[in-house]
């Protein structure tokens, strides 16, 4: 009721729209050519191995980074020549804190608001109701240097909302968090999306990515290697439930359970089957007289996706 | 009897190693604050400057560049130490950690210390020396008792830089060290007798420039030069620089334990 | 499942859109690269010196000692020096120099050192380019609050010019503002200059442009000192054109000639902010 734009129009607006995007660094190109539409309201993730270029494709949709080729629009307009109009209205959470150490925790999320134009006595409400939200009441007027790297995280965090932006971006918000700041976190990022936020996320949680992703893709090496929600994902690139076999070190070679299952994952510490029924692939190992040191049977998860897209499979 | 516990001259020594094979690649960022600056400022002061001065009895007699030169020296060595004892010095211990990944090895704080006041000691008298053949080059050196200015400047220099070295170590930011630069190393240039006699300034000043280590070394420096410094007095100046040199390693010592022995 | 509880919400609010005020730079600079909200920067200097006053304090003893060790103990040894209208005491020779002179080396060194080490190390502008600033802003920021500091320190200097009566002049009224000119042109082209840095080494080659300048730029003595070729090479150099255009004001003899220094700087001020501004962007985002 108070979003006029919802009642203009019935169809979900597109906040970010992606064509062809790439991103060089000299002659190394990071991004290769990505597709990538979020839809207003929406929870969208990036996984993908370490140097898969989610976070040069944050940067480019935050506005600070120039793409080197392809379309990209956010919130309707183009970064290129409407940057500041755009970034007025995102929040970002940087995979490196890039808090300002030259001052106190209050007086980076009031300076940070001012950046954005609010009033003085505007970011002087904000940067209280800010640090309640981060827990960080306490240091109000401590620097930064010296807090905990999960403080500075949940100050990065607080910070991003200093704006209430329309659109979220957390490159890999929950690093260096601990457990509890974790749910706390997933429970606001979640309420933020009840009231109309759109969010972006990186990990390398696939749980969190499965917590709060409503669709995600799955990136490696500057390219896209599969588009879904995360039920859809593991319906098509895993199986049911999964058999997990633990062997003595230097004793696990995976090739006396190769035929048992659709597909082994062979890891450094484990053997995965991939298999509708996991009791019955068990069944089937043990009457091979095979004896793994433990065994467990579970269902799929994104976990399984990942490595199947971006690890190097010995059986396919 | 391990063999891979080193003495404190071996471990000063392979940190002097350390950071020549540091310098080595990173020399070109030192050659004009270390050795282009103090010509230049030769040339100005002495002779752009000096033509204007008349000698007479408040340069010794001498012309204004040959008076002003051999406490040039002095002042060239405290300039260059200034640097290396304090930002250098508050790297190694915050920024680039380097410090802390050598005590992770045999070698102890203290040595770290002995390595790094060594490596100073090495740099100044290094600079002081090509500051001399250049000063001598452009005619501001006339006794070859100049010479004598070497050591004394490299004493000077390390009297200023030992206790600052111990000082850097108890810092967590870097915020004192212009504060150190703009009231102790610019009036210890200005006001200690090098550009001009001390009897020109107000009788109240004159204890605060006997407190500087500039002002004994250009007593030194200048009294070598032109051969009219007593032994006495000469011992009594030596005496005290090398005071402040035990003092800052005695400090120095305290402070690296503290630091780096955690 | 999820009871609102609108305290812990930020609650939503119309876009922030950046201020239109600023006219002619947003035309001027490419597009994207200015929001016209540069105050903001002055605001978060302002706010880190006041918990760091000591430092921003001490920036004007530096060139007050210079004035009392040249202008006093040097000044025994040479009596009078030939100024503008003829032989002048050597304080009186060398105050306005010193004022010319600390107003560069203040410009320079924020310009490159400051710059430089916030961007590139305390990573200070990665924050603020997440928000609707862009480089520009951060220059015009950066830019102003030097010039605030500058001012605050020339305007002590000539105090204490005046009350140790080194000042013979009303025109003198007009230092204040020729400091500040000499200053953004030194920022403007330092700034310029430091968008070509790549690390820490470069930066002697800063040392090695300002150093010279503040020695042979006839801050300690006068023109006539040099040969007939040199003086002519000096006369080219900034810090000339500002120490000549000081020891005009401070002593009162201001001619036409005046308005060739002013020019000078203003050419300084157009050449550095044009090239800084084309660069800053290239060099921010990557
Ligand atoms: N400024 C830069 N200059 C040069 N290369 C860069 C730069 N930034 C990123 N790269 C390169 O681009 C590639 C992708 O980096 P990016 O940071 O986007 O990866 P990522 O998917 O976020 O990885 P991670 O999970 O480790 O954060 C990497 O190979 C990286 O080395
Ligand atoms: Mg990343």
């Amino acid at each position: 009721m108070s979003d006029p734009a919802a009642n203009v129009t019935n169809v979900t607006p597109t906040l970010v729209h992606a064509k062809g995007l790439t991103k060089h660094f000299g002659s190394f190109e990071a991004v290769r050519g990505i597709d990538v539409e979020v839809s207003k309201g929406e929870a969208f993730g990036f996984l993908g191995p370490n140097g898969a270029g989610k976070s040069s494709t944050m940067r480019m949709v935050s506005c600070v980074s120039p793409r080197t080729g392809g379309e990209l629009r956010v919130l309707g307009m183009d970064p290129e020549t409407d940057g500041p109009k755009i970034r007025a209205r995102i929040g970002v959470v940087p995979q490196q804190d890039n808090l300002d150490t030259e001052l106190t925790v209050r007086q980076n999320l009031q300076v940070y608001g001012r950046y954005f134009g609010l009033s003085r006595s505007a970011v002087r409400a904000k940067a209280t109701e800010l640090m309640e939200f981060a827990q960080l009441t306490e240091r109000a007027d401590a620097e930064v240097e010296p807090l905990s790297g999960g403080m500075k995280r949940r100050l990065t965090i607080a910070r991003s909302l200093v704006n209430d932006p329309d659109l979220l971006l957390l490159d890999e918000p929950t690093t260096g968090l601990d457990p509890q700041a974790r749910h706390l976190l997933w429970d606001r990022l979640f309420r933020l999306k009840q009231s109309g936020v759109t969010l972006i996320i990186t990990t390398h949680y696939m749980d969190e990515a499965e917590q709060l992703c409503d669709r995600l893709v799955v990136m490696d090496g500057g390219r896209i290697a599969a588009e879904g929600s995360p039920s859809e994902l593991i319906r098509r690139y895993s199986t049911k439930e999964v058999l997990e076999l633990r062997f003595p070190p230097g004793e696990q070679s995976g090739d006396e359970v190769r035929d048992l299952a659709e597909r082994v994952e062979v890891l450094p510490d484990r053997v995965l089957l991939y298999t509708a029924d996991g009791d019955a692939a068990l069944a089937a190992v043990h009457a091979r007289g095979v004896r793994p040191v433990s065994s467990l049977v579970r269902r799929s998860t994104l976990e399984d996706v990942f490595l199947r897209l971006t690890g190097r499979t010995l059986v396919d | 009897m391990s063999t891979h516990v080193v003495g404190p001259w071996r471990a000063a020594l392979i940190a002097v190693e350390n950071h020549w094979t540091w310098y080595r690649r990173n020399w070109r960022a030192t050659v004009i604050s270390n050795f282009l600056q103090p010509v230049l400022f030769l040339l100005a002061m002495g002779v752009g400057f000096g033509s204007q001065v008349r000698e007479g009895a408040a340069t010794g007699g001498h012309p204004y560049l040959v008076y002003l030169a051999p406490a040039l020296l002095v002042i060239t060595a405290v300039q260059n130490a200034v640097f290396e004892s304090t930002w250098v010095v508050f790297s190694a211990f915050k920024w680039q950690r380097t410090y802390l990944a050598v005590v992770s090895t045999p070698v102890t704080p203290a040595q770290v210390l002995y390595g790094q006041l060594l490596w100073i000691a090495l740099r100044l008298a290094a600079g002081i020396t090509v500051f001399l053949a250049i000063a001598f080059a452009l005619g501001a050196i006339t006794s070859p008792w100049a010479v004598l200015a070497v050591p004394f400047a490299t004493l000077a220099g390390m009297a200023f830089s030992a206790p600052v070295v111990a000082f850097a170590a108890t810092r967590e930011k870097p915020d004192a060290f212009n504060a150190i630069f703009r009231f102790l190393v610019m009036p210890m240039t200005l006001f200690t007798g090098g550009f001009f006699p001390l009897s020109q300034l107000p009788g109240w000043l004159h204890p605060l420039a006997w407190l500087t280590p500039v002002w004994h070394g250009i007593e030194l420096a200048r009294g070598a030069t032109f051969g009219t410094l007593g032994v006495l007095p000469a011992l009594g100046h030596v005496a005290y620089l090398s005071a402040l040199v035990a003092l800052g390693v005695v400090l120095g010592r305290r402070y690296f334990r503290r630091r780096l022995a955690v | 499942m999820t009871n609102e509880t609108s305290t812990d919400l930020p609650a939503p609010s119309p876009p922030v859109t950046p201020r239109h005020g600023a006219g002619l730079l947003l035309r001027v600079v490419p597009p994207g690269l200015y929001a016209g909200r540069a105050h903001v920067l002055v605001e978060r200097s302002y706010l880190v010196s006041r918990r760091g006053w000591m430092s921003v304090i001490s920036g004007f003893f530096e060139p007050l000692f210079f004035l009392f060790s040249l202008g006093y103990g040097l000044g025994q040894l040479v009596t009078t020096v030939e100024g503008p209208g003829g032989p002048v005491p050597y304080a009186v020779f060398v105050a306005p120099a010193l004022l010319a002179a600390s107003a560069m080396n203040g410009a320079v060194f924020e310009a490159t050192f400051n710059l430089f080490f916030k961007f590139k190390y305390a990573k200070t502008y990665d924050a603020v380019l997440a928000t609707p600033l862009g480089p520009v802003d951060i220059a015009l920021g950066e830019a102003a609050w030097c010039l605030i500091r500058g001012g605050l320190y020339s305007a002590g200097f000539i105090a204490v010019m005046l009350g140790f009566g080194l000042i013979s002049s009303p025109w003198a009224l007009l230092a204040l503002p020729a400091c500040l000119l000499v200053a953004l042109a030194f920022a403007a082209v330092g700034m310029a200059a430091a968008t070509f840095m790549r690390s820490w080494q470069d930066f002697d080659l800063v040392q090695l442009a300002v150093m010279p300048l503040f020695l042979f730029s006839t801050t300690f003595y006068p023109l006539s000192v040099y040969p007939g070729w040199l003086q002519a090479v000096v006369q080219w150099t900034p810090l000339y054109h500002a120490i000549e255009l000081m020891r005009a004001l401070t002593t009162g003899y201001v001619g036409w000639g005046a308005l060739t220094h002013v020019a000078y700087f203003a050419v300084m001020v157009v050449i550095g902010v044009v090239v800084a501004a084309r660069r800053l962007g290239k060099l921010l985002l990557t």
